[in-house]
């Protein structure tokens, strides 16, 4: 690879910001002014930035980690300096050479990642006694849900989150979180409006239909299997050969509760026409370290995880890619629903599945805002908790077909992406 | 009802209740319940399997055509940042040596503006926000959202703002007389009030007009609303509908006449005015020196009355020194030349001043000039820049001298701050750097970054010139970077104390920053086309 193959634009670099102050931050950094001695080389970018103090920090960063190291206090990873440094990088500025020797204190900061060594035979062991642990769990919620059917969801409404809290406080001692989870999901559906007992009853059903595929996984095809360890909450293992294509970035989600940041990927084959998720995560604070940019295409492998009916994959090496990155194909309203329909027969837990939908326009009904075919009659209700989104929706479309891409499930539309026919180039993120 | 809805309703039915008093055919117990959940599982999975779509409702109106062109993709993504970063606030007292971007927010618009260019429909939401934050903001934020703005703005009520009147687009064309004409007897108050504006702003005397159709039977506080919309565009056309003002009902409304009136220094008003004000100024050619000698009004007439002048003075002030101010202040001043002997206001205004009088005429005379626009006495009655601002001629009140300086044209009254700068430093100009235009013309820009560089050296804190920074940061041309680029250096450790060094230094780079930022904001805008 070339000294430039690494080298990002500069909404690449802005799109790795862990926030909107660092990415400000990083734009007013962006000059040459307070660097010195700064270059790159095969990836790695270092300089020097004045500070308000008397030594200046020291930025290195390897774009290819990506390891950021900045000798400034910020929390934030990468931090305003390294956001700073790389933008000058990304714009080609004279103050950061390429191709410049690295001074030691950056070669130093640039120590090899080693991995821990493995023993198979303890790694088994410890498998089997969670295992175990987790089927003493699922038989737990068994009973909890056979107590709760038999005297009624109307009492159990009645009796508050706290059942359900020391509930799921035993699946997560079980160390079966996905049980612990949907847990907590039935404990927060009595208050959740009119409806309320129909949504229970689904969802206490759901639980109870994870447990027993989980209790009888050894008479269950391999796929389904693998389905059912990754919904009870066992890792999620990459097992597929890899499948290389050019991947169009559809979208980038993150959710997080201050502790954990989770980042969803939805990732195009433009060649293979596969369709699939890459997640990472960021813990205390900081930003996950995969940061492509929407409507980016990249060239690589992505290597699917175990399970039917998951779209989860990893994430090999992904160098971009050039060329003009159209809107995914997609098609009408009636057709995501089906595919939605299709996938719950490789994983009946499902609650949403991808979808692009072509010639559509948002239109408001009287439950809400929906996504309507501009060529038929029918129509999806919009599933979008986040208003700035719809509204971004709204001004893209100005009553006129887009195409969207989102997700597709029992609450309607969940739209995360969408492009204006008169930019077809240019994906307008949602979220 | 299809018989497996029919079932479903017996399912949930049976699970509120509970299956030990509703049990399902042959099954008791934990049984009962998991033959239940069984069942309502197959339900929940064949309902989520079947799912269709729901009938499409009416689709809204598309949004009118914007034949503007398309920003260049570099602009497209500062707006981005710029209205990202519009929300956050600076932590108190270090700003840090990152621009400030919500500051540039309205350069970027105008800059865009004059440009011609449609904004980007993905980031209307965030400028209609930004405008709704921010009522500056608001003329140039809708003007560049455009038709499809407002057709936004009727979705979310939380824009109403930008469908009321202004550059919102909702206004008709001002030469659509029949569409005018209906709004204009049917609108809001603020409808009309926007209308108005827009139709003068088109043709003065067609706003005139319009606003004499309905005069009569306009109430008295929207009749001083509409009359002050006058005052832009005003001319001597305008002059029999003023005095036709002047025996207005509302006091307020006569009053605002007579400012409008004494604007046009050849209107009769003007001519009775000076008429009034050169019977109570005159030259005492007997004196050692010629000196100017004040006999105030001893009374405040009918006439004057009708005129506008206000009989009853504010508490504390004497009533005659009052009348003969507003007298002054309303007389044209090109009156006052020839009852001088021919002298230029310069000389008028160097003239000694008999009793005391000097202050209260000089300042009348001060507010004459900002009323009638008259660089010649502004010029005067701001004296030259070196001298102390509170021994001038004129006035030592900055906010005056501001509003005088501002009749110059931009090159003088950027070229007197300058020299005001050199002579007294930063910590009384900022009301006047506030009135030069930007960018700040040459010499202004150097003065203001040489004086920064003094204070600095002076061992100030840069905190006390924040103002002044902030104002030097939005309007200091960005060619001017390279004459601070010594300024922005880290300074050496001789600076032991952690103080004003090192802030100084952050508070350049942070200038710097701005100005770099905002040449790229210009550039951008002028880029190829995205």
């Amino acid at each position: 690879m070339n000294a430039t193959g690494t080298r990002r634009t500069a909404g690449q670099v802005r799109a790795l910001a862990p926030d909107e102050a660092s990415r400000r931050a990083g734009d007013g950094l962006a000059t040459a002014g307070p660097w010195s001695g700064a270059g790159g080389r095969d990836g790695v970018v270092w300089g020097q930035c004045a500070s308000s103090g008397r030594t200046p920090y020291r930025t290195v960063v390897d774009t290819a980690g990506p390891v950021y190291a900045c000798t400034c206090p910020s929390p934030t990873s990468p931090c305003a300096h390294a956001l700073g440094l790389l933008l000058l990088w990304a714009a080609g500025d004279p103050a950061v050479p390429d191709g410049a020797e690295p001074p030691g204190w950056a070669a130093r900061r640039l120590a090899p990642r080693t991995a821990a060594p493995a023993d198979p035979e303890a790694a088994r062991r410890r498998a089997e006694r969670r295992a175990a642990r987790v089927t003493a769990g699922a038989e737990e919620l068994e009973r909890r849900l056979a107590d709760l059917v038999r005297g009624g969801l109307a009492a159990a409404g009645r009796q508050g989150y706290g059942l359900w809290e020391e509930t799921a406080a035993r699946m997560v001692d079980a160390q079966a979180p996905g049980l612990a989870a949907r847990v907590r999901g039935l404990g927060a559906i009595p208050g959740s409006g009119p409806g309320w007992p129909v949504r229970l009853l689904e969802e206490c059903a759901l639980a109870h239909l994870l447990d027993r595929a989980w209790l009888a996984a050894d008479r269950l095809p391999d796929g389904l299997a693998a389905t059912v360890r990754t919904r009870v909450g066992l890792p999620s293992v990459a097992a597929g050969p890899a499948v290389r294509d050019r991947w169009l970035v559809l979208s980038r989600t993150d959710t997080g509760d201050g502790r954990l940041t989770t980042r969803r990927i939805w990732l195009y084959g433009t060649a293979g026409g596969r369709t699939a998720l890459v997640l990472s995560y960021g813990a205390a604070g900081r930003a996950p370290a995969l940061a492509l940019p929407v409507g980016a295409l990249l060239d690589g492998e992505l290597t699917p995880h175990a399970g039917s009916g998951q779209l989860r994959a990893d994430p090999g090496e992904l160098v971009p890619a050039p060329g003009p990155a159209a809107p995914p194909p997609g098609g009408p309203v009636g057709a995501a629903l089906d595919a939605y329909g299709r996938a719950l027969r490789e994983d009946p837990w499902l609650e949403s599945w991808p979808a692009t939908l072509a010639r559509v326009v948002p239109a408001r009904a009287e439950y809400g805002w929906q996504l309507a075919d501009a060529d038929g009659h029918e129509a999806l209700p919009v599933a979008a908790p986040d208003r700035p989104a719809l509204w971004r929706l709204l001004a893209l479309s100005g009553g006129a077909p887009v195409t969207v891409f989102g997700e597709c499930g029992p609450g309607g539309f969940t739209p995360l992406t969408a492009w204006s026919p008169e930019s077809p180039e240019d994906p307008v993120p949602l979220t | 009802m299809t018989t497996t809805d029919t079932a479903w309703e017996r399912l949930v039915a049976a699970a509120l209740l509970g299956t030990d008093r509703r049990p399902p055919a042959g099954a008791r117990g934990a049984e009962a319940a998991s033959t239940l959940l069984d069942a309502a599982a197959r339900h929940t999975l064949r309902r989520r399997a079947g799912l269709r779509p729901g009938p499409a409702a009416v689709p809204p109106e598309p949004a009118p055509h914007d034949p503007r062109p398309a920003l260049p993709e570099a602009a497209r993504r500062r707006l981005d940042h710029l209205l990202a970063g519009r929300g956050a606030v600076p932590a108190a007292g270090r700003r840090g040596t990152a621009p400030d971007l919500a500051e540039l927010l309205p350069q970027w618009l105008a800059l865009a503006g004059e440009r011609g260019y449609k904004a980007p429909p993905a980031a209307l939401p965030a400028l209609l926000d930004a405008a709704r934050a921010r009522t500056d903001l608001r003329p140039r934020a809708l003007a560049f959202a455009g038709p499809r703005g407002v057709w936004l703005a009727r979705l979310n009520p939380e824009w109403r703002f930008a469908l009321r009147g202004g550059a919102g687009g909702a206004l008709p064309d001002p030469g659509d007389e029949e569409a005018v004409r209906k709004l204009w007897e049917e609108g809001l108050f603020a409808e009309r009030v926007a209308l108005l504006g827009a139709v003068r702003a088109k043709d003065p005397a067609a706003g005139r007009a319009l606003l004499a159709t309905t005069w009569a039977g306009e109430r008295a506080e929207d009749r001083l609303m509409f009359l002050d919309s006058l005052r832009a565009g005003l001319s001597a056309a305008d002059e029999e509908f003023l005095e036709a003002a002047l025996a207005d009902r509302s006091r307020n409304v006569r009053a605002t006449a007579a400012e409008l009136l004494s604007a046009l220094p050849g209107s009769a008003f003007a001519g009775r005015m000076a008429a009034r004000a050169l019977t109570c100024v005159g030259l005492d050619r007997t004196a050692s020196v010629p000196t100017v000698v004040v006999e105030a009004p001893h009374e405040c007439d009918e006439e004057m009355r009708r005129d506008g002048v206000a009989a009853v003075p504010p508490a504390g002030r004497g009533e005659r020194s009052w009348w003969l101010g507003q007298l002054v202040e309303a007389a044209p001043l090109a009156c006052w030349p020839a009852r001088f002997g021919g002298r230029t206001p310069e000389e008028i205004v160097a003239l000694p001043v008999a009793d005391d009088w000097q202050p209260e005429l000089h300042a009348a005379w001060c507010r004459a000039a900002v009323r009638q626009r008259d660089a010649a006495w502004s010029r005067a009655l701001l004296g030259a820049p070196s001298t102390p601002p509170a021994t001038g001629p004129g006035t030592s009140s900055l906010a005056e001298r501001a509003q005088l300086l501002s009749t110059l044209d931009p090159a003088e009254r950027a070229r007197w701050v300058a020299a005001f700068v050199a002579a007294h430093g930063l910590s009384e100009a900022f009301q006047l750097l506030g009135v030069c235009t930007v960018p700040w013309a040459e010499p202004l820009g150097e003065a203001v970054i040489d004086a920064l560089d003094v204070a600095r050296d002076a061992g100030s804190y840069p905190w006390s010139f924040s103002g002044v920074m902030g104002l030097a940061e939005r309007c200091l041309s960005p060619d001017a970077a390279r004459l601070l680029a010594s300024s922005a250096a880290v300074p050496e450790a001789e600076d032991t104390s952690p103080g004003a060094g090192a802030y100084w230094s952050e508070a350049f780079q942070r200038l710097v920053a701005t100005l770099d930022l905002r040449a790229r904001m210009r550039a951008e805008l002028d880029g190829p086309p995205g």
